[in-house]
């Protein structure tokens, strides 16, 4: 029992994490905590301190809207957040998609329903032209693109202010990531996903790898989300330096020789090894 | 020795078009989702919104409104609803504004969408200044249009005698009774809903419409006569009479007349 939990520590304490602020949020709305206030497009903090997401404050600027100085404030101290600190963890701690898709993985693996070597049609760049899409599309049509059909807010503002019909676009996402392609939202389509690897490019929590440690079981990239990532396994000892990490831990709680662990790598390091 | 023949080649156009298509019909069915859930003009706003088209473009939906609303008259819509995904509304007719004094939904908007400043009127904020809608009467459904002293509304409305007073008639149908009859006076009724609320007809007699349907617009062509302040309403109105030429007919007036169908023409 000891060691389930010990090999799933990260994944215990991400889910901990998420369903936690689900809580603090729908309390928030429901029994008026004042711990947060308003959902993951935009939030206060203990009731002063603003957190917005830079994306839709972005989205909102295509618009042609004023964006306003509160959402400016909050998009800044996020894009604070992941863009020195933590990268894109949002997605693994945060986001309540992450479950979704998340357990269409499990189930994926646990129904044996394998990527044939043909089956990779989509490419991993589609979000980078999605955030493209979303941002043309904010122009034309003066609205949010993406907050307009975004699951994540779906999901989000579903479970706190009530679902109506959005559930069904969670369940076809679920569908999506079980039978057409692994992690085919998070790790293809999303652009949020897209724009917080962007932004946490050069971040300094990064996952490192010892070469020397592995044993070549490939369990990391039996469970790794975004595989493409891990190209250094086993052939050299360095961080994963690719923004789109999204710091879940699952390689390290699931490497039997601790060859990866959470580490501290400082910019200006990353920016001489990138180029 | 043909070049279209290499198989990577041909597998790397067909993904570049297979993308296209994908991407085609992706874009489509968002472009019409989203063509749909711009402004909708029958729904109502909270206090200090924004004119509904700015307002869905500058709400960034974070429900912060709906959660300060201390009465739970604010809901936020969802994608079932034919309102712009994720803004708040209400509906006057189940729950109306309750009239905060202190408006938590406009003071605690993190946007513009919200906009506390323009319920300020002479530097003092007063809910009052809100126009969250304008109040309609069915004067065929109206109970008191029909003879009861119902006066519903008027008891409900938080600004009576201003936002709706009743004006004293006799009844001509009857002719022994009076007729109180509510009228609306758009330069006070904010558009809370309580009128809406109270109204006892199984359908409401009096409805909140919003202020892009409910309005109308005196426009530059008219002035109240005798009235100097309204005189004064048409001083920055641009005076340059715009002509608009239609070229002179060069037919003789007989044969313009005898031209019936062009039978003249040849």
């Amino acid at each position: 029992m000891n060691d389930f939990i010990y090999k799933h520590r990260f994944l215990i304490s991400r889910r901990v994490t998420q369903i936690l602020i689900l809580i603090l949020y729908f309390g928030a709305n429901a029994y008026g905590w004042g711990i947060v206030s308003g959902n993951l497009s935009s939030s206060f903090i203990l009731g002063f301190i603003p957190f917005s997401d830079p994306f839709a404050a972005l989205q909102i600027f295509f618009t042609g809207a004023v964006v306003a100085t509160d959402i400016i404030i909050g998009s800044i101290i996020i894009v604070f957040l992941y863009g020195v600190i933590a990268g894109r963890f949002f997605c693994a701690w945060i986001c309540p998609v992450n479950m979704i898709t998340d357990t269409a993985a499990w189930l994926r693996k646990k129904l044996n329903l394998k990527d044939k070597e043909d089956s990779q049609t989509l490419s991993r760049n589609i979000r980078y032209w999605i955030i493209l899409l979303t941002f043309i599309l904010s122009y034309v049509f003066s609205l949010a693109a993406f907050e307009m059909i975004s699951p994540i807010g779906i999901a989000h503002r579903g479970i706190i202010f009530g679902f109506g019909f959005g559930w069904l676009f969670l369940v076809a996402i679920f569908i999506f990531d079980l039978l057409s392609e692994n992690y085919g939202w998070c790790g293809h389509i999303c652009p949020l996903g897209g724009f917080n690897a962007i932004i946490g490019k050069y971040s300094v929590v990064k996952v490192i790898h010892d070469k020397n440690k592995c044993s070549e079981s490939m369990e990391c990239f039996k469970v790794c989300p975004e595989k493409q990532i891990l190209y250094m396994v086993n052939k050299i000892s360095m961080p994963i330096l690719d923004g789109t990490c999204i710091k879940c831990g699952r390689c390290i709680e699931v490497c039997d020789n601790n060859a990866f662990e959470f580490s501290l790598v400082s910019m200006a390091k990353q920016v001489k090894e990138t180029s | 020795m043909d070049k279209s023949n290499k198989p990577e080649r041909r597998k790397f156009l067909l993904k570049i078009l297979q993308g296209m298509g994908y991407g085609t019909f992706g874009v489509m069915v968002w472009s019409s989702y989203l063509n749909q859930s711009q402004a909708n003009v029958l729904v109502l706003r909270p206090p200090g919104a924004m004119k509904e088209k700015d307002f869905v473009s500058t709400c960034i939906r974070c429900g912060i409104c709906v959660e300060s609303c201390p009465f739970d008259i604010l809901k936020l819509s969802t994608i079932s609803d034919k309102i712009s995904i994720g803004t708040p509304y209400f509906t006057p007719r189940s729950e109306a504004c309750q009239m905060c004094i202190d408006i938590p939904c406009a003071n605690s908007c993190p946007t513009t969408a919200l906009d506390i400043k323009t319920l300020y009127k002479d530097d003092k904020l007063s809910i009052n200044n809100a126009k969250m809608g304008l109040a309609r009467i069915n004067t065929k459904t109206c109970l008191s249009y029909l003879g009861l002293q119902c006066t519903m509304c008027i008891r409900a409305c938080p600004l009576p005698d201003e936002a709706i007073f009743l004006h004293n008639e006799r009844n001509t149908r009857t002719s022994m009774h009076a007729l109180l009859k509510p009228v609306v006076n758009p330069d006070y009724c904010t558009g809370c809903g309580m009128c809406e609320h109270a109204c006892p007809t199984s359908e409401a007699s009096i409805r909140i419409l919003p202020l892009s349907v409910s309005t109308g617009d005196i426009g530059s062509h008219y002035i109240v006569g005798w009235d100097e302040k309204d005189e004064k309403r048409l001083k920055n109105v641009s005076t340059d009479v715009i002509l608009e030429k239609t070229p002179r007919n060069k037919k003789s007036i007989l044969d313009n007349v005898n031209d019936i169908d062009g039978i003249l023409k040849e």
